[in-house]
């Protein structure tokens, strides 16, 4: 299960966070999650109501998801196109000499917190 | 009560481990051991090619293998019968193994009179390409009747990979397996990566990767090649 892992990444990397900051109860936290990420923002929050009970820290926090979308850029003409619709191959030129620009990312954006 | 306050992270939730596994390659240098991460699909022939580098490796370097399953320990079972020290993790339900996990392992293993490590990741092309594990290199297996599309259709995995093995060459008279489009849709991923068409069965093409496989743990441990 992918997504419990990353759970439990986050997790760590809050727990680290509150240490550092003095801080008791985290209340939201948002998750910026590439379209092309491997990551299912459903099965990420599923994963997460059940990591945090018993946690604390974290027993009351809600997590948001905004989606990054997925832009690939081709080296052969120059333009971005989006990856989700077109894939590897340019729609523009046809060429496959292409590379994804924004849209792996699964970042920790901020978090609400006392 | 406290004011709630908003606080900007903006971390990728892959920082902690990549400093994690930085900081394990580090240890690894100083004590001069070779941590290689291997990966690839179940069934791709992970075990019975380790199987055919320990043959060819004993008495050369002093190897450890670290067995990364979800459950069971026949592949442990199997190394250990080749007369390879062996440890096997379980990763819980994981899909796949991080610094963490990877350190602990090595814990088990006492490595310190090894020259030599093979982590055998989670059979899987997806999650472990993700999550470096402080290895040295990263190899995959890639078997011919997997296809050669493979590296299109999973491209990450390819893109971290060092070495591809193409393995169960054996086979490829009956499957429409093109060892030159793979070889150019691996390059695509990664231009630097090396490729080695073996079979694990009989031992074809394992001498020219245990041969980089010398080189490289010599130069991990200063030594002249």
């Amino acid at each position: 299960m992918h997504e419990l892992g990353i759970v439990f990444h986050i997790i760590d990397a809050l727990e680290e966070t509150a240490r550092e900051n003095d801080l008791t109860s985290i209340e939201r936290v948002t998750i910026q999650l590439g379209e092309v990420s491997t990551v299912i923002a459903d099965y990420l929050t599923d994963c997460w109501n059940w990591a945090v009970k018993n946690k604390p820290l974290l027993e009351d926090c809600k997590m948001e998801v905004e989606p990054i979308p997925a832009v690939t850029h081709c080296e052969a003409c120059g333009r971005d196109y989006g990856t989700v619709a077109h894939g590897r191959i340019c729609p523009h030129c046809g060429s496959e000499r292409t590379y994804l620009l924004t849209g792996s990312e699964i970042l920790i954006k901020e978090i609400a917190a006392c | 009560m406290e004011e709630v306050r908003i606080l900007e992270i903006k971390q990728s939730i892959f920082a902690n481990n990549d400093a994690q596994a930085e900081r394990l390659r580090r240890e690894l240098k100083e004590k001069g051991i070779y941590l290689l991460n291997l990966m690839s699909s179940p069934g791709s022939g992970k075990t019975t090619t380790l199987t055919r580098v320990a043959e060819r490796l004993r008495g050369v370097l002093r190897m450890g293998v670290m067995e990364a399953d979800i459950d069971s320990d026949v592949d442990a079972r199997t190394m250990a019968a080749a007369g390879v020290k062996t440890i096997q993790l379980h990763t819980g339900g994981m899909c796949h193994l991080d610094a963490a996990m990877t350190r602990q392992g090595l814990e088990g293993l006492e490595p310190a009179s090894l020259d030599l490590v093979v982590l055998e990741n989670v059979g899987n092309l997806v999650c472990p390409a993700e999550f470096d594990t402080g290895a040295v290199k990263n190899v995959m297996i890639l078997s011919v009747p997997e296809g050669h599309d493979k590296p299109l259709k999973y491209p990450l995995m390819f893109q971290v990979c060092d070495v591809v093995l193409i393995n169960k060459i054996d086979v490829l008279p009956y499957f429409d397996f093109d060892l030159q489009a793979c070889t150019e849709y691996v390059h695509r991923r990664n231009p630097n990566a090396r490729i080695f068409p073996v079979c694990a069965k009989t031992g074809q093409g394992i001498e020219a990767f245990t041969d980089w496989l010398q080189t490289e743990v010599r130069m991990w441990k200063g030594e002249s090649v």
